[in-house]
């Protein structure tokens, strides 16, 4: 597959076919065009999966969970939530600093909305490319806490005061061990580039990075419980406690504003199990050869309909991050929740020193083959063989008119060559 | 465009700055300064720096939750306490404030700005040892832009070889490329490093002054 951003090929195509239109307009128009298209995967996860964890969580404790609204499954019943917390009355405490009690939702929204922006979710299609995704993707979502901690400040409420508490408390040595897990692919593959990572990993399940030495196996399952933490999810949901805070920090809201922290949440469960899907699952790749080839050389010998690849590629990736998804419903209603203190300990005294082992260990791993195997990966191909080309398009740092060289890149024209360089591989 | 949106994110970061200086509950301190460090980040962004971007957010805007918790917990001893300044408090506040400002203007008067309109150029890539530009993305977007401030930290001033002529031959190394040879005092470097260390200086000894002091036992106090 070729490697070509979806802005910027949108950017080109608005170019193209609208030549009389300012360079900014275009710009507005693609930016709002992929602010929608994150928007819905924004929405659409928490739409479905609030549906699918009541669902689950019915059978789970052996009940039928939502039957009646929208025909069978009762599959819309996110739509009757919605439409019902719609019409709550937004309230705000007496003893609440206002400003700040109805800014919070917005601030955890948004800070995960931002970080869709960054995430690939098929090769190339990603609204921002950048070469440190990976590293932007969690310091966006690491704004997360600010929001939740504002929140519980800012409702005058004991119980908001120590959820808001706990959750700092909770997501800042959380950080550490998320940080040091999700460099561990970093250093397997060498780039920060999301799409580079997943990139890397085609060509065969045994290729993902998953299965790529026994410390990223364990890499893996250590990123899952780390992000189920950073996303406080139960066994870690500490900072909305029912049991003992009422609410948690969300025990004044109401409404809408309410729902937006679980849209936020969902959202972010969605988002983290992409992230485990694609440093670690081989992410649009589906793990068979002999698809995965036939998907490449559809993508590379038919221009016109390149996008089914694509669409193909999210489709797998969807279903791996449900499936994630799907595993981090079933913890919630089969673990029970743990103490603030043992959740610490966790953090500190486990997964910190597990993680560094892990890193140390992944780090060292390649260097341990080739002093006694003679060779750098125990399975699959070496990393740096497995880097589909990338069309290297020479014309591009020879200084060209930039209209020709626009043209270069956005027109199909320039692919047959790039189809050449695909089969010489 | 990108001079409204450099307006509107400068607008942001100068507003809020402001509003942290005048607003008098410390959460809403924490928030506008918040605001103002993440706006500083849209910044990074827009000049395509998004690894300094992304380190902005992660480590000043987060850096800000545990300013806020801090401030809450040792400073605000009721809800919502309000923070009011002696006016010796403001003399001296007012006396530093100026003389940055005279600092930061005397520094953006003496860039010759008309050289920059040129592109700067970043040298020929076998010669930096670095990777050459990657393909496919623009060389904006793969973040190339803050590599002049990295090599100008260890001492390597991009933009003065740019403007020098690009030898053909790839110098070997330790042979002289047209500039001083690059030591640790030739870059900005150490006067970092002892500005960081400072730093830590500084908050070890807010951490000192801020403690809780020790109460006496319940038992000297004569409480049952």
């Amino acid at each position: 597959m070729h490697f070509v951003l979806m802005s910027t090929t949108t950017t080109g195509w608005l170019a193209e076919l609208f030549p009389a239109l300012p360079v900014w307009l275009i710009g507005f128009v693609v930016a709002g065009f992929h602010t929608a298209l994150i928007g819905l995967f924004f929405g659409l996860p928490a739409f479905v999966f609030i549906w699918a964890e009541r669902k689950i969580s019915a059978r789970i404790q052996d009940r039928l969970g939502p039957t009646h609204a929208g025909g069978r499954f009762g599959w819309l019943q996110s739509l009757a939530d919605g439409i019902k917390l719609v019409q709550k009355e937004d309230l705000a405490p007496q003893v609440a600093d206002h400003l700040l009690f109805r800014c919070a939702p917005y601030v955890v929204v948004m800070s995960v909305f931002v970080a869709f922006a960054f995430v690939p979710f098929s090769e190339g299609w990603v609204a921002v490319g950048s070469d440190a995704a990976l590293f932007l993707v969690l310091a966006i979502l690491s704004l997360q806490v600010l929001g939740v901690v504002l929140a519980g400040y800012a409702s005058g409420s004991k119980w908001s005061l120590f959820g808001g508490m706990r959750e700092a408390a909770q997501m800042v040595s959380y950080e550490i061990p998320l940080g040091l897990t999700a460099v561990i692919p970093v250093v397997v593959t060498g780039t920060m580039n999301l799409n580079d990572m997943v990139a890397v990993q085609s060509g065969g399940f045994w290729n993902w990075l998953i299965f790529h030495d026994p410390f990223c196996f364990l890499a893996f399952f250590t990123f899952f419980t780390v992000t189920l933490a950073s996303n406080k999810r139960a066994p870690f949901d500490l900072a909305e406690a029912e049991s003992e805070l009422v609410g948690g920090f969300h025990t004044e809201y109401s409404g809408m504003r309410w729902s937006y922290f679980f849209l936020a949440e969902y959202a972010a469960m969605f988002l983290v199990s992409m992230l485990g899907a694609m440093l670690f699952l081989g992410g649009w790749w589906t793990g068979l050869p002999w698809i995965d080839r036939f998907l490449v050389a559809v993508d590379s010998s038919w221009s016109p309909v390149w996008g089914i690849t694509r669409v193909a590629g999210l489709v797998v990736l969807m279903v791996k991050t449900s499936l994630l998804v799907s595993v981090q419903i079933w913890i919630r209603w089969t673990l029970p929740r743990l103490r603030i203190d043992q959740v610490m300990t966790t953090c500190l005294k486990y997964l910190l020193p597990i993680t560094c082992a892990l890193f140390l260990g992944a780090s060292l791993w390649p260097l341990f083959l080739a002093t006694t195997l003679q060779r750098t990966t125990l399975l699959s191909r070496p990393i740096g063989e497995r880097m589909p080309g990338r069309p290297v398009l020479k014309s591009v740092s020879k200084p060209v008119p930039s209209g020709e060289q626009k043209s270069a890149r956005f027109l199909p024209s320039a692919e047959p060559h790039l189809a050449a360089t695909k089969r010489e591989r | 465009m990108e001079a409204a949106l450099f307006a509107i994110y400068a607008l942001i970061v100068c507003g809020s700055a402001i509003a942290v200086v005048i607003s008098q509950n410390i959460v809403r301190m924490a928030m506008f300064l918040v605001l103002s460090l993440g706006a500083t980040a849209g910044l990074y962004f827009l000049l395509h720096a998004d690894f300094v971007g992304a380190t902005q957010l992660l480590i000043y805007v987060g850096g800000t939750v545990i300013l806020l918790i801090f401030g809450v917990m040792l400073t605000a001893s009721a809800p919502y306490a309000s923070i009011q300044n002696s006016p010796g408090e403001l003399l001296q506040g007012g006396f530093l404030a100026v003389a940055f400002f005279a600092v930061s203007v005397a520094s953006v008067l003496a860039v010759d700005w008309s050289q920059l309109g040129q592109e700067v150029r970043l040298p020929q890539d076998s010669r930096m040892g670095h990777p050459a530009p990657v393909q496919g993305y623009e060389t904006a977007d793969a973040g190339n832009t803050s590599r002049p401030i990295g090599m100008a930290l260890l001492g390597v001033r991009v933009d003065d070889i740019a403007s020098e002529p690009v030898p053909e031959q790839t110098a070997t190394p330790g042979e002289t490329t047209g500039h001083p040879p690059v030591t640790p005092l030739s870059g900005y470097l150490l006067p970092f490093e002892i500005i960081s260390v400072h730093l830590l200086v500084v908050l070890v000894g807010a951490a000192y002054l801020a403690r809780a002091k020790r109460r006496p036992l319940s038992t000297e106090r004569g409480l049952p």
